[in-house]
């Protein structure tokens, strides 16, 4: 936002940017099924082998917000934001254990949403339409600040206007219409490509310009390098670090993209092998990270040539202006690129799953249970458009603020689906009515906690036994949730003589492909 | 004869899973690497020492990896 426009930084930009959109439609000819079955265009024909799933998840869960908001957060926060990292060494131990079993069942019985899986276990189609509102409602937000994410490169560039985001939009709905979820698999080789390019080039460019990382980290300050420790009868911030990072973590595979990317593999042994692989994802997040500290480093708040995008953007303009500052023109280009394309993958994949849900599970289930499957999967592509129309109001209309405290909210409401989901696949103990119960009470409770907080964070410093104990909201929320539906179903399986009914046998979770 | 030999197998087995339990186990002990020294590549503990567990991480599960991978061959 320096005023004028970068046109070689443009012209590159623009060359990637045409490159997918070729891709993009390209896709629906690639592993030709029939696109007017919802399990084609909704989940790839289940077909994604160990590879492709490696770059649909990454491209689905590392998005261009994770890459322009953790960064963010360091440059601003310090040490706190460093939870990203915690957290996605913890996601991988519980995709490992926990979703072959999902997959399994999924398989077996034709789920294409996690609510499709949870009408089947316990027989209720309440539940399973709490579960996909809250799929839905956590999702939007999270599709709407993608689109900040190229608002923000878009600007960086030196574009004003609302012209460029509303054709990388009308580009986005029109191939994910026609391809389906092979156009965001596609797209997100190049994506990827481009990104550890850009993030190798920025940890061994921008430090030795810098005079090396001792000098970075010591730029930052002592109090914002290390998490303030616990004093008396005060944990500090360490508590809040660590159940940020846990309760992200069991929260990540719940959201509707994320099953998406799980159920959309060839076999259960993918999933297991992608947890592998996907950490290196990780490194390249971490990596990531520090580029906020080296925004600091390079002073670039105080440079006049980036005040604009500051003030439009806070602190999330911090990585654009280092790599403004620090980049010649072409590699800008193909470094905003990186993040701008790193927003297409997955709000694509978000705004199908979104689909998924709303015709699975509310359209079949409630307006037209015996619609043809060639009708299910053209409400799907509709609604897939209706939902990305909606995000895009939501980013041109309202204060950014509101989709990142909307996205925060969303990280809490959508763990209050774990235990119908996570602990519905191991046990079918909890009764329907007890979960629905504690479904509630976790998502009052999450957003009493966030509301009084003014949505400055997530952090509920709790009170027990006279010590504070700061702690993420959607972890201390989840365990009232899971209490207020353990007491019920104590109390509802003791009085009521109504046999459990359950559509999925032992086996069906446990069955490879 | 082989029953029993698989239900040997399954129980080792399960000790192997524990391991998914290690990097919660050192990650929630958030006081043992909130600090500066050693640094690393002028690279302060708190980080790098977070970044290994990325790579640990991911070492531990290649062990259940494989002996799941041996069972079901062995079926």
């Amino acid at each position: 936002m320096s005023g004028q426009i970068d046109w070689t930084a443009l012209a590159v930009f623009a060359a990637f940017f045409g490159l997918v959109t070729v891709l993009g439609f390209f896709a629906s000819r690639w592993r030709r099924g029939d696109l007017s079955e919802l399990s084609e265009w909704g989940l790839g024909g289940r077909r994604f082998g160990t590879v492709v799933t490696w770059f649909l998840l990454g491209g689905d869960l590392y998005t261009a917000y994770t890459f322009v908001a953790v960064p963010a957060l360091m440059f601003g926060a310090g040490a706190m934001g460093f939870f990203a990292v915690p957290y996605t060494v913890l996601v991988y131990p519980i995709l490992f254990a926990v979703y072959p079993r999902l997959w399994s069942v999924a398989h077996a019985k034709g789920c294409v949403t996690a609510a499709d899986f949870v009408r089947l276990r316990f027989g209720s189609g309440t539940l399973a339409l709490a579960v996909a509102l809250t799929g839905i409602v956590a999702t939007m937000p999270y599709i709407a600040l993608q689109l900040v994410g190229i608002e923000v490169v878009i600007a960086g560039l030196g574009l004003h206007g609302e012209l460029p985001l509303l054709i990388a939009f009308v580009v986005l709905a029109a191939y994910t219409y026609t391809s389906g979820l092979r156009a965001p698999a596609m797209i997100a080789v190049v994506k990827d490509a481009l990104i550890y390019i850009t993030v190798i080039a920025a940890v061994i460019v921008i430090p030795a310009e810098l005079g090396g990382y001792a000098k970075i980290f010591a730029s930052v300050g002592s109090t914002k390098l290390l998490l303030t420790p616990a004093s008396a009868h005060n944990l500090g911030q360490q508590s809040g670090y660590i159940t940020l990072a846990l309760g992200s973590a069991f929260a990540l595979f719940l959201y509707p993209h994320a099953v998406t990317g799980v159920l959309s593999s060839s076999s259960r042994h993918v999933i297991r092998r992608n947890a592998l692989a996907l950490p290196a994802y990780s490194v390249a997040l971490g990596l990531i990270a520090l580029l906020g500290y080296m925004a600091v480093a390079a002073g670039v708040q105080h440079l006049p040539a980036y005040a604009a995008g500051f003030k439009a953007f806070g602190a999330n303009y911090a990585v654009p202006a280092l790599f403004l500052q620090m980049f010649p023109s072409w590699f800008v280009g193909f470094a905003f690129a990186a993040i701008a394309i790193g927003a297409l993958v997955p709000a694509a994949i978000m705004s199908i799953a979104c689909a998924n849900l709303f015709t699975r599970n509310i359209y079949k289930e409630y307006i037209d249970p015996d619609c043809t499957s060639a009708r299910e999967c053209q409400v799907a592509k509709l609604a897939s458009l209706a939902v990305k129309i909606g995000a895009l109001i939501f980013v041109l209309a309202l204060p950014q603020q509101y989709a990142i405290n909307l996205q925060l909210l969303g990280g809490i409401w959508i763990i209050q689906t774990l235990p119908a989901v996570l602990i519905g696949l191991y046990t079918r103990w909890f009764n329907p009515w007890g979960l629905l119960l504690g479904w509630a009470a976790g998502m009052w409770t999450g957003m009493q906690m966030e509301l009084s907080l003014g949505f400055k964070g997530s952090i509920y410093a709790l009170h027990i036994l006279g010590w504070t104990v700061p702690c993420y909201a959607a972890l201390s929320s989840l365990v009232l949730n899971i209490a207020v539906s353990a007491l019920a179903s104590l109390a509802i399986n003791a009085l009521s003589r109504t046999p459990r009914s359950d559509l999925t046998a032992d086996a069906d979770y446990l069955r490879g492909a | 004869m082989t029953e029993r030999k698989g239900a040997v197998g399954k129980r080792g087995w399960r000790l192997l899973y524990l391991l998914l339990f290690v990097p919660f186990v050192t990650l929630l002990c958030v006081p043992s690497y909130n600090r500066n020294e050693p640094t690393l590549a002028g690279i302060p503990f708190f980080y790098w020492y977070q970044m290994l567990w990325i790579v640990l991480g991911a070492a531990l599960l290649l062990p259940l990896y494989l002996a799941e991978d041996r069972g079901a061959k062995k079926e």
